[in-house]
């Protein structure tokens, strides 16, 4: 057996183009006889268009064309899901145009596009376009915009409300808090975040005339759900003449899952003006022009008996969805939000409303967790908050209430249903782990030196592997969400593995590759997993919600087993045994009993040159594929622990301590999986105590709109972080894996914000909104108002 | 970037005679605050002119009781130069925590003060040191440098050569910085030079100022407690989605303390 199997810890394959810079992301693409894109945005978060004079920049030196809203007439961007409000009427679904019409709703909203032979001068005639703004009130502030008299972002949406949606019983719900011995109130704000992939989105488009086949490279997670969406939705362009190519994409968490405005533009344009267009985004237009993340205001209520047993919760929340309906936004605060509020708990009673609102703002989608990390923060603050009430050890609060290990399957009264978990155990490797008994005695020791020290306790599930298809659809998806994979064994046994997941920095080049090596027995290095092109791989769905192992790894382990299965039959064949007595391991083909053998690599060659074949049964080739719909969604699980000590006199937060115990299921490549939980934790920490994308009040500016003021964290906001898991098996997929994409980001807001909280208790203090931020601290110490 | 002219000058007076001759030329030194500034179309000079093939103008030195440093001395080199290490500690210590890796080894100390934003670190240092700006043409004491955000007393033709700093007994520079830009907040150099106290204090004013109350307390007891029971006025002080004034003031308290002790 080769060593680069599951479990292994190999080195990434990907790797060593990365760091010879031999990588080949978009904007390192250039086609012939290439132009460029420079997308005019609008500099207002709410006006009415007048005129539009594009007749200078026309003329600019080196223009090719110039297009606005009135130019390219074709579809909306389509939104791919439906969320329906309480009375079951669907959500307000106002049209989103690639380039502004009649009005602007956002700053940084597209207006116009000049393509030119050179950036700059695509840039420098944007300046000579003329366009009248007459400037509206916008509606900023999510509460404001849902009262009477508040700007409309869309004259079709009363009240900026795009749905109003709910799950439970609420009398059921009132009656119990009405009733219980204690009820735990939290006023929560989960902050809009701004994803900043270190790549820039960026896209090049090119028409051939000649077969009248359109290419398009973009920096996708999902090019397949690209081309259709564009394709059947927006242009009217059949997928045989419509190819998307996703090559190595520099960071995505969910900011590129959606279809974007620039991307069907240049696709229109490159036809327009027969040349490919290339555009590429400057940080200042992805702070305006990427789907941005989080944005809830919400209260909730927990009620609990007298021992400390959840007897019910009651959550409100408002969403911010921005100025668009962004691909999947409706289904971020709802069923990726609500449906997890049990968290890890046996909570037998739970409801949640959603009222989602437009503002003038950038859209809010997915981001890295995308709704999950919303239901984490309100619930495991909320249970730390009862737990300091009632003054019981929060862990201990938290072992009162969390599910039984014998207790699987468990139906939760939110719809999901958990198949396998075990939270006792990541609590327990957690507490130790981060050494919770001793907590007392270095927060004496940090009291000497003048710091306030607190911890903080986070019991996190997610659910991921999105999604059963029939249950995404029931719930109002307009996609299916299952996955292919293609195996193609070549004639002297290298492989090529083919899947519609996309890796943007996950490894799955490596961690697929492991899985065949695995399966087959053949050595990693003749193994290539190809991702990222609608011409290679036939069809998937792309990556996101931690579903490339939990659903593409299912879809080749199908297509691994169909492999086996064809090698079995030719391996009788050779071996002149019957195919019942054929068995595969490490490698080879045996025969039952005997020392019959054949290795995998001459089963391959026979299948290809099949002289001596069993062709009345069998077909030549060794090459298959598979799709798969999971059956379920997989619940990973887990506890962070986090530790930090506050400077009294300046307010400043210190992260001293990070740990994490997960249950991933089984594990593929325990340094990808350590990578991945490094990663996300960094996004859970910079939530809690640096990001949050500011807007001004009146204007709609975005205040936060580079990295001078927008804090994204860096390697000296962290200590070293302590991560381990533990595996309970998902119990539904081949692998029995869970996925681990997105747990750091999940349970390390709450963790953090628990232990700020818990050190501010020393001073009186019981609440604070993320970030962090020092004098948000400070002014907390000292009783004073907000600036 | 809008299109202009580049060259690059043989010497401070070929630099002065074209940016004295066109008052929409810019200097460039390390160009960490001005190339950012031309890549997003903010300004539109007519021509650059490279101060950085001016060999006079690089390169630390002790004349007496100062350490001389010329204008096109890059920060890093402040930060590792065993001179500075050795007479003026804090200076280094100040250099070494610049922006971040790039900024210090692109930027310069003449760059830094010629262009004077509110929140660069050196203005501190070069009011606590009572620093002499020398230049093409003459010698400016620090207190009549500074004039304004983003201005100073330099003339259309006027050029920084060099920053003499005089060797204090005790100094220290404590820095508050912006988490995401790594700007200061508030920056504060406290210094001991011949007997006087000086305290600078940047980020947190539209320009660096000294903070007197504070020199006054100090030069009676050279201790932290020396300033507890001082404060700055919040009135117009910087305030932004990051601090406030009255957070800034209180900064300016904190990070001044923090300085003495750490200048013992």
């Amino acid at each position: 057996m080769p060593d680069s199997g599951i479990g292994a810890a190999v080195r990434r394959k990907e790797d060593f183009r990365f760091l010879t810079g031999k990588g080949n992301y978009v904007d390192d693409i250039d086609r012939p006889n290439q132009s460029y894109a420079y997308i005019l945005r609008s500099p207002h978060a709410h006006a009415a268009l007048g005129k539009i004079d594009t007749g200078k920049a026309k003329a600019a030196p080196g223009v090719l064309a110039v297009f606005t809203g009135e130019d390219i007439k074709v579809g909306s961007l389509p939104c791919g899901w439906v969320v329906k409000f309480k009375d079951g009427s669907p959500q307000h679904e106002p049209p989103h145009p690639v380039l502004a019409q009649g009005k602007v709703r956002h700053v940084g909203d597209p207006v116009a596009v000049v393509i030119a032979d050179s950036k700059a001068q695509a840039k420098d005639a944007a300046e000579l376009i003329e366009v009248e703004y007459k400037p509206l009130p916008a509606a900023i502030d999510m509460n404001a915009a849902t009262k009477q008299g508040a700007a409309l972002v869309h004259d079709a949406v009363p009240n900026n409300v795009c749905y109003d949606w709910a799950i439970g019983d609420q009398a059921q719900i009132d009656a119990i808090i009405a009733k219980a011995a204690h009820v735990t109130k939290i006023d929560i704000v989960n902050n809009r975040l701004i994803a900043n992939a270190m790549e820039p989105r960026a896209a090049i488009a090119e028409y051939d005339r000649g077969t009248g086949e359109h290419t398009l490279w973009t920096t996708s997670q999902n090019p397949h759900a690209i081309r259709l969406l564009m394709g059947a939705f927006v242009l009217q362009m059949p997928e045989h003449k419509l190819r998307v190519i996703s090559p190595d994409v520099g960071g995505g968490f969910g900011s590129k899952i959606f279809l974007y405005a620039e991307e069907c533009i240049l696709v229109w344009a490159s036809s327009q003006v027969n040349r490919p267009i290339k555009w590429t985004a400057e940080r200042g237009e992805s702070f305006m022009s990427d789907a941005q993340g989080r944005d809830h205001v919400t209260h909730a209520e927990l009620a609990l008996d007298k021992d400390g047993k959840f007897l019910a919760f009651k959550v409100s929340t408002l969403a911010n969805l921005g100025a668009y309906l962004s691909t999947f936004a409706p289904a971020v605060p709802t069923y990726l939000y609500a449906t997890l509020l049990a968290g890890t708990y046996t909570t037998p009673a739970i409801y949640a409303e959603v009222k989602a609102v437009f503002t003038n703002t950038v859209p809010v989608d997915a981001y890295r967790g995308a709704g999950r990390p919303e239901a984490c923060y309100v619930i495991e603050r909320i249970v730390s908050k009862a737990a300091q009430e009632l003054k019981i050890d929060p862990a201990e609060l938290r072992r009162r209430n969390f599910i039984a290990k014998d207790a699987y399957p468990y139906q939760t009264p939110v719809a999901l249903a958990y198949d396998s978990g075990d939270y006792f155990t990541t609590l327990d490797m957690a507490l130790k782990s981060a050494d919770y008994a001793g907590f007392a005695k270095r927060r004496e020791e940090a009291a000497k030196r003048g710091k306030l020290r607190g911890i903080g306790i986070c019991s996190y599930i997610e659910a991921c592997g999105v999604a059963p298809s029939a249950v995404a659809g029931a719930l109002g998806a307009r996609a299916g969400l299952y996955e292919m994979a293609e195996v193609r064994v070549h004639p002297t046994g290298s492989i090529t593995m083919f899947t519609g997941t996309h890796s943007h920095g996950q490894g799955h080049e490596t961690t697929f590759a492991q899985v065949i090596s695995d399966r087959l027995g053949v050595p990693i290095e003749q193994i290539d997993v190809v991702h990222g092109d609608t011409a290679k791989s036939a069809f998937g769905m792309g990556t996101y919600g931690s579903r490339s192992l939990p659903v593409g790894g299912s879809a080749l382990v199908k297509a691994l087993d169909k492999i086996v299965d064809k090698g079995k039959k030719i391996a009788a064949h050779l071996m002149e045994a019957s195919e019942a007595d054929i068995e595969f391991k490490n490698g080879a083909f045996t025969v039952a009993g005997t020392d019959k053998s054949t290795p995998f690599g001459a089963v391959a060659f026979t299948a290809y040159v099949p002289h001596n074949f069993p062709h009345e049964t069998l077909e030549p080739g060794l090459d298959e594929t598979a799709y798969y719909d999971p059956k379920n969604f997989t619940f990973p699980s887990g506890t962070h622990i986090a530790e930090v000590e506050i400077d009294r006199d300046t307010g400043d937060v210190a992260l001293v301590n990070l740990t994490a115990a997960d249950d991933f299921g089984t594990i593929v490549n325990p340094m990808i999986v350590e990578g991945q939980v490094h990663g996300g934790l960094a996004q859970g920490v910079g939530q809690a105590l640096l990001e949050n994308a500011v807007y001004d009040a009146r204007s709609g500016q975005l205040v936060t709109g580079s990295l001078m003021d927008y804090c994204m964290p860096r390697a000296d906001n962290f200590p070293s972080f302590s991560v381990g898991t533990h595996a309970t098996k998902c119990m539904h997929n081949p692998l029995g894996v869970k996925g681990c994409g997105e747990a750091g980001a999940i349970g390390a807001p709450a963790a953090v914000m628990n232990a700020v909280i818990d050190a501010l208790g020393a001073v009186g203090i019981h609440d604070l909104t993320m970030p962090a931020t020092s004098e948000k601290v400070w002014r907390a110490i000292n009783g004073r108002q907000a600036a | 970037m809008y299109d202009f002219k580049y060259q690059k000058a043989s010497s401070v007076a070929d630099a002065a005679k074209v940016i004295g001759g066109d008052s929409e030329a810019k200097l460039v030194a390390g160009g960490m605050t001005l190339i950012p500034t031309l890549k997003q179309r903010l300004a539109k000079p007519t021509q650059l002119v490279d101060l950085g093939g001016i060999a006079e103008l690089k390169g630390i030195k002790k004349d007496g009781n100062a350490i001389v440093i010329g204008a096109m001395t890059k920060h890093v080199d402040v930060a590792n130069s065993p001179e500075v290490k050795s007479a003026i500690p804090a200076l280094a210590d100040l250099a070494a925590h610049i922006g971040d890796p790039a900024v210090r080894n692109r930027g310069t100390i003449g760059g830094s003060i010629s262009n004077n934003d509110p929140a660069a670190d050196y203005p501190s240092a070069v009011m606590a040191l009572n620093a002499t700006i020398v230049t093409n043409k003459r010698k400016i004491a620090a207190d009549d440098f500074f004039k304004g955000m983003f201005e100073t007393a330099l003339g259309a033709d006027e050029i920084v050569t060099a920053v003499s700093f005089p060797i204090p007994e005790k100094a220290a520079y404590m820095k508050f910085p912006n988490p995401a830009s790594r700007y200061a907040i508030v920056g504060t150099f406290v210094a001991k030079t011949g007997g006087n106290v000086r305290v600078g204090v940047t980020g947190a004013g539209p320009v660096v100022f000294r903070w007197k109350d504070a020199e006054a307390a100090l030069g009676k007891s050279w201790n932290a407690d020396a300033l507890k029971s001082l404060s700055v006025k919040a009135d117009g002080l910087n305030s932004d989605i990051h601090a406030s004034s009255e957070y800034r003031a209180h900064l300016v308290g904190v990070m001044a303390r923090r300085a003495v002790a750490k200048a013992g």
